[in-house]
């Protein structure tokens, strides 16, 4: 009964996360700043509408177009929000149903900040975002972490928006 | 009610007033003083190229401390062959030439000898005079080694000049950015790169002997370490055996050790270590649940300052270096990080962030005395000249949406906030760290 109830649940976050993912792509698309992030999610986005067996379960594809790979953070905070909550939840939802996957969680940050805080800060985030998978169940021996700071920015731009965007982690299936 | 509204609007003018950071230069505008630095004479017409590029390479140096202004050689009239028997001041005091610098270079064998002397022309006195022999191919070593030797005895200040930077060189679109440790003499010549680009490499920073080069490295996919890299034969090892990230690394006075920070991949928190490079053994010397970044040594080896949020702001910390007596010293508002010790151990510089704005500023080691020499949408990084007169740091422009601008580059300027000037560089270039003198 317990497990029934469990799995319910489970599957309730799985579909309000998808929900929350498609929002999250829409907003990157809407900035209009990052051609690699654009161009990536559309194909993605046609690639399910024309054949949504194109994509291997269990794959990093499979989890950035069915769960989503990111969440995001505020200025110098590691602190995950609620709509970050809901898609780690998602991921581990997806992490346990493949189980045999393991990750690594990469840390960044915006560049409003000196290279080597950033590298800590961004060591911070990934963890979190650890801690809260393997509050969830998932193996801490299937996740590592590595951090990038400022080094590796998802949007270019020096304006609030591409910051937002830059405070991320990344899920990424090894 | 009205009186009241219109008090707290002039209140709140004059802390807007008090709180926005103002650049300063302490010393007002320093005059240069005029020098004449001669080709070096010689009799043999290889060696004469050589003189003339020795006194090139003075007169640069001279020039870009921001205290001498070397005269136009033309404006000469007393000729190198007649001022290297002896000096007429008159036809140096005509064009108003305060110093004087007068060089023979004799061939020997394989070997060449440089002799230089430095004049006072309005006491019509020799104020130095030195002989280096060396072999020909170093006579770029050699004019550095006098170029301090002048600056010392006229400035009374320690020299610079004979010293090197490495930094990161940078190339490529901000998101997928090419990372290359590159060094060069202070002027920019003998430049050259000693990784190939491909693996990230940040924060490089010399070893008291100048040979060796400590640095944070991506080479291990997805474990980023602290390397040691050997600038002499090229080999390079990872510092200490850590299942975490380490970063942020510096030597130690004595060269014996590496301070740098270490995340446990178990808590994902940032500490300071102290890692024995004789022994192999490491120590911890924060312990908090704080981020603590980027520590530096006293130049006597007995102090650290690092960088901490544990205020819940990032400030920056003084302690001794087992981590003891720890004492916040930055006291006003913004964010501070990177701080280092000034080799004459009078002061610490650091990078602030307030306002939007990011800030290189000074401050006695206490935290009094806090001073901003550079401004701009993002500086970053100082690193002193031996002599603690200048710092090197660099400059990152916005970055426009369609990825234009973002340009990082060095920049060197006087510990007043005085002559600011542009490294060129052959790419982009940031994390510069300035060597030890190498004479």
């Amino acid at each position: 009964m317990f497990h029934k109830i469990l799995y319910t649940f489970f599957l309730i976050l799985f579909v309000s996360a998808c929900s929350t993912t498609s929002k999250d792509t829409a907003d990157s698309s809407g900035s209009g700043s990052s051609g690699v992030f654009n161009s990536t999610s559309t194909t993605s986005e046609e690639e399910t509408a024309a054949d949504s067996g194109g994509i291997e379960p269990g794959s990093q594809e499979d989890l950035i177009v069915n769960v989503g790979d990111r969440v995001f953070f505020g200025y110098d905070s590691a602190e995950l929000d609620s709509d970050a909550k809901e898609l780690l939840q998602a991921q581990a939802a997806w992490l346990k149903q493949h189980n045999k996957a393991s990750i690594t969680i990469e840390g960044h940050c915006d560049e409003r900040g000196t290279r080597e805080y950033n590298l800590a800060l961004g060591e911070r985030r990934a963890q979190a975002v650890k801690n809260y998978l393997n509050g969830l169940g998932v193996g801490v021996s299937s996740m590592s972490t590595i951090s990038y700071g400022k080094e590796r920015p998802a949007v270019v731009g020096s304006n609030d928006d591409a910051w937002s965007q830059n405070r991320r982690s990344v899920t990424k299936v090894n | 009610m009205k009186k009241k509204i219109f008090y707290s609007i002039i209140i709140f003018l004059i802390s807007f007033k008090l709180h926005s950071l103002e650049v300063t230069l302490t010393q007002g505008t320093i005059k240069p003083t005029p020098i004449a630095v001669t080709n070096f004479y010689s009799k043999d017409d290889k060696e004469v190229k050589i003189g003339k590029n020795i006194s090139m390479v003075i007169s640069d140096n001279l020039e870009r401390s921001g205290l001498f202004k070397p005269i136009e050689k033309k404006a000469f009239i007393q000729d190198e062959e007649s001022l290297s028997n002896q000096p007429r001041f008159e036809d140096w005091k005509i064009i108003k030439a305060q110093h004087l610098i007068a060089g023979k270079i004799y061939k020997k064998n394989e070997k060449i000898s440089v002799e230089f002397r430095l004049y006072d022309v309005f006491s019509q006195k020799q104020l130095l005079g030195k002989k280096y022999e060396t072999s020909e191919k170093n006579w770029r070593r050699v004019s550095h080694i006098i170029s301090d030797a002048i600056f010392e005895r006229i400035t009374g200040e320690g020299g610079y000049f004979d010293t090197r930077v490495v930094y990161v060189a940078e190339t490529g679109p901000k998101e997928s950015k090419q990372k290359r440790l590159a060094i060069m003499d202070q002027d920019q010549a003998n430049h050259r790169f000693l990784t190939d680009g491909s693996y990230l490499v940040l924060t490089p920073r010399f070893s008291p002997n100048s040979q060796k080069i400590t640095y944070m490295s991506y080479m291990t996919r997805n474990s980023p370490r602290v390397y040691i890299f050997d600038i002499e034969t090229g080999h390079q090892e990872i510092v200490g055996e850590f299942p975490g990230m380490t970063f942020a690394p510096r030597f130690s006075p004595d060269g014996k050790k590496i301070i740098m920070s270490y995340a446990d991949p178990d808590v994902g928190n940032s500490e300071i270590y102290i890692l024995d490079l004789v022994t192999r053994i490491s120590s911890r010397i924060t312990n908090s649940s704080a981020i603590d970044v980027s520590a530096s040594f006293s130049p006597d080896g007995k102090k650290i300052v690092f960088n901490s949020d544990r205020s819940g702001r990032r400030h920056l910390y003084v302690a001794e270096s087992d981590g003891k007596n720890l004492k916040r010293i930055s006291r006003e508002r913004g964010s501070y990080y990177t701080p280092v010790w000034s080799p004459r151990g009078d002061m610490i510089a650091f990078t602030k962030q307030e306002g939007g704005q990011f800030y290189i500023g000074v401050m006695e080691t206490d935290g009094s005395n806090e001073r901003m020499i550079a401004k701009s949408f993002h500086v970053e990084g100082p690193t002193w000249a031996p002599n603690g007169r200048y710092l090197l740091y660099f400059k990152e422009e916005r970055t426009a949406e369609d990825g234009s601008g973002g340009e990082s580059s060095l920049y060197s300027i006087d510990l007043t906030g005085y002559n600011e000037r542009k490294i060129i560089t052959p790419l982009g270039g940031s994390d510069p760290a300035w060597s030890p003198l190498m004479h």
